[in-house]
């Protein structure tokens, strides 16, 4: 290979690489400077709702069981007032191959990687995603690359990625492990190129289309028992896949009544791209370094135009803490004997909060979990926390300061969610939109459409904000 | 861990990517001080001992250099010690439950 690969020429030929690695003509779906045909393009992947559904039976993926958290739910509203404290529910997707609900992410682009007769699939992610790619390729007799940002310049790994290290390994993939930084992503496109290999990106409408499923079978299965859809679903929100494939999976169920929350993490403070705070973050996932830029601007993903567009399907949009997610993740195992998670929990301590302003004869259901296992576990984190000089105690969660002090809540009361507001991420949103238009150009009206589809709102609305952004110079 | 390893040992290769004067614009001043450094496995093509350079082949099937940095690496990530501030949360809610459970009778 005598292709230069300095950081600026790789970078300099992504879109080359990802039209290759993808197989996805991102150009034909333009309608506007802004705008893009989102439908047209999940669409044009030619899989529909059915045909997935028989691809993921092929490989047991999905069809998990809905379990009712009773006790759970008795414990929040012990600390409800009268009449209140919704009935709790877990999808526990921890029962796909791999252990969480990635599988149904990874079997489309393993299909697809098949079927177009790529040679290998490659995915560059450090969390349960490449997992599941590495078992969808070792059912498809592909080969499989993973890329993880796995451990600071010191040397140390983040337990809960060395953890999927050894699970890729596992399942017969080649694992490349870096120290901290954005720059992954250029090695990951060296490997592309060098490999011909199918890009698994956690961004593309097949990642996006597999999730369907898990919204449209919990609505199915809800509806089956109790004779009515959820009122809420809580997702983990990081990227935002797991809000827009779930919703759009209630959509096609009917469930178009059943109100989505998004749930992160919150890690303010600490900056995603330190090799200081790398180790101290306790979380690698579900929290608010993704969530935010994510929601504000989907397409800074690996792929020119996310399938994954949270902004679209959020209702309301909350946060929690870390002492609070190791705190529930304890509750689960001691009272409902399901030890999983911990980061797959983040949806779960949210539900416990939200069940508690529903009525009792509500029905709120927590979409995913998450296996368990060494290193991926709240000892492993807590332990390393501890190491890295980072305080763990008990005590209010409003306490709980990421990268200084975890608390862990004293009381099932302490447990509480914070609103993320949702028009401040709305207008964030409008004004990055804005500052990828060509210089010199408006948004057409097409544009404004789009861009009230984009957040859920009205294309007036998007005008004020426009107008306001003006003002502000 | 062995210091020498034979033809088609699993072995870990180490190789720095970018020097600390190649890393991305983005990146912040801590991050930018350090080297991007990879870590790879594989069946060594050849033998060696800890620190040569060496070539590899993955179970990917490409062939990579770097330098020998482990022999049969382990996987030594841990549950480690329980944690006090955890080990207590069972026996208090389920105290909680039992009391919720009286007063309901």
């Amino acid at each position: 290979m005598s292709r230069e690969l300095s950081y600026e020429a790789v970078m300099a030929r992504k879109g080359e690489i990802m039209r290759t690695s993808v197989g996805i003509d991102y150009e034909r779906y333009a309608t506007g400077l802004l705008s893009f045909d989102y439908e047209g393009m999940l669409a044009g992947t030619g899989y529909d709702l059915e045909t997935i559904r028989a691809i993921q039976d092929r490989t047991s993926v999905g069809n998990t069981p809905l379990v009712e958290l009773r006790n759970l739910t008795a414990l929040a509203r012990s600390v409800s007032a009268p009449g209140k404290g919704a009935r709790i529910f877990v999808k526990d997707e921890a029962a796909n191959p791999s252990g969480s609900f990635k599988d149904r992410r990874a079997s489309l682009s393993a299909h697809e990687a098949r079927e177009k007769g790529y040679p290998g699939i490659a995915a560059a992610t450090s969390g349960n995603y490449g997992a599941a790619v590495a078992s969808q390729a070792a059912k498809a007799g592909l080969k499989c690359i993973i890329v993880q940002e796995a451990f600071d310049s010191r040397g140390i790994a983040q337990p809960e990625i060395a953890e999927k290290t050894r699970a890729c390994e596992a399942y017969g993939a080649e694992v490349i492990r870096l120290s901290v930084g954005p720059e992954l992503f250029y090695h990951f496109l060296i490997v592309l190129e060098e490999t011909g290999f199918f890009n698994a990106s956690l961004y593309t409408p097949y990642s996006i289309l597999g999730i369907e499923t898990l919204g449209h079978e919990l609505s199915c299965q809800v509806r089956e028992r109790e004779g009515r859809f959820p009122d809420v679903v809580v997702a983990t929100h990081a990227g935002g896949g797991n809000v827009t494939g779930t919703v759009r999976g209630l959509q096609k169920a009917g469930a178009t009544d059943t109100r989505m929350v998004a749930a992160s993490v919150d890690l303010a403070g600490l900056h995603m791209a330190s090799d200081r705070d790398f180790n101290r973050k306790s979380f690698t996932t579900g929290h608010t370094g993704f969530s935010i830029p994510f929601s504000t601007w989907p397409d800074r993903a690996d792929v020119p135009r996310n399938a994954a567009r949270s902004l679209r399907y959020m209702d309301r949009f909350v946060t929690v803490t870390q002492g609070e997610v190791f705190y529930i993740t304890q509750v689960l195992a001691e009272i409902e004997g399901m030890e999983r998670g911990p980061a797959g929990n983040t949806s779960l301590v949210a539900a416990f909060a939200l069940a508690q302003e529903m009525d009792e004869d509500r029905i709120i259901v927590v979409q995913e979990t998450e296996y368990t296992g060494a290193g991926k576990h709240p000892l492993g984190q807590l332990n390393l926390a501890k190491e890295m000089g980072i305080r763990v105690e008990r005590g209010d969660p409003v306490k709980n300061k990421p990268g200084e002090v975890i608390v862990i809540p004293e009381h099932p009361s302490q447990i509480r969610v914070a609103e993320v507001d949702l028009d401040r991420i709305r207008r964030s949103y409008i004004r990055n939109a804005l500052r990828s238009l060509p210089p010199g150009e408006q948004p057409t009206g097409e544009d404004l459409a789009f861009l009230a589809a984009e957040t859920k709102s009205t294309p007036n609305y998007v005008e004020e904000v426009i107008h306001g952004l003006g003002s502000e110079g | 861990m062995a210091d020498y390893a034979a033809k088609d040992t699993w072995v870990e290769i180490h190789r720095v990517l970018l020097d600390k004067g190649e890393r991305a614009p983005q990146v912040p001043q801590d991050t930018r001080e350090v080297p991007l450094e990879m870590k790879v496995k594989g069946f060594l093509l050849h033998e060696a001992a800890l620190g040569d350079e060496v070539e590899i082949v993955t179970v990917a099937g490409r062939k990579i250099q770097g330098t020998l940095s482990a022999v049969n690496p382990s996987y030594d990530h841990l549950f480690g010690s329980p944690i006090p501030e955890l080990s207590t949360i069972g026996r208090e809610v389920r105290e909680i439950l039992r009391q919720g459970r009286r007063e309901a009778s």
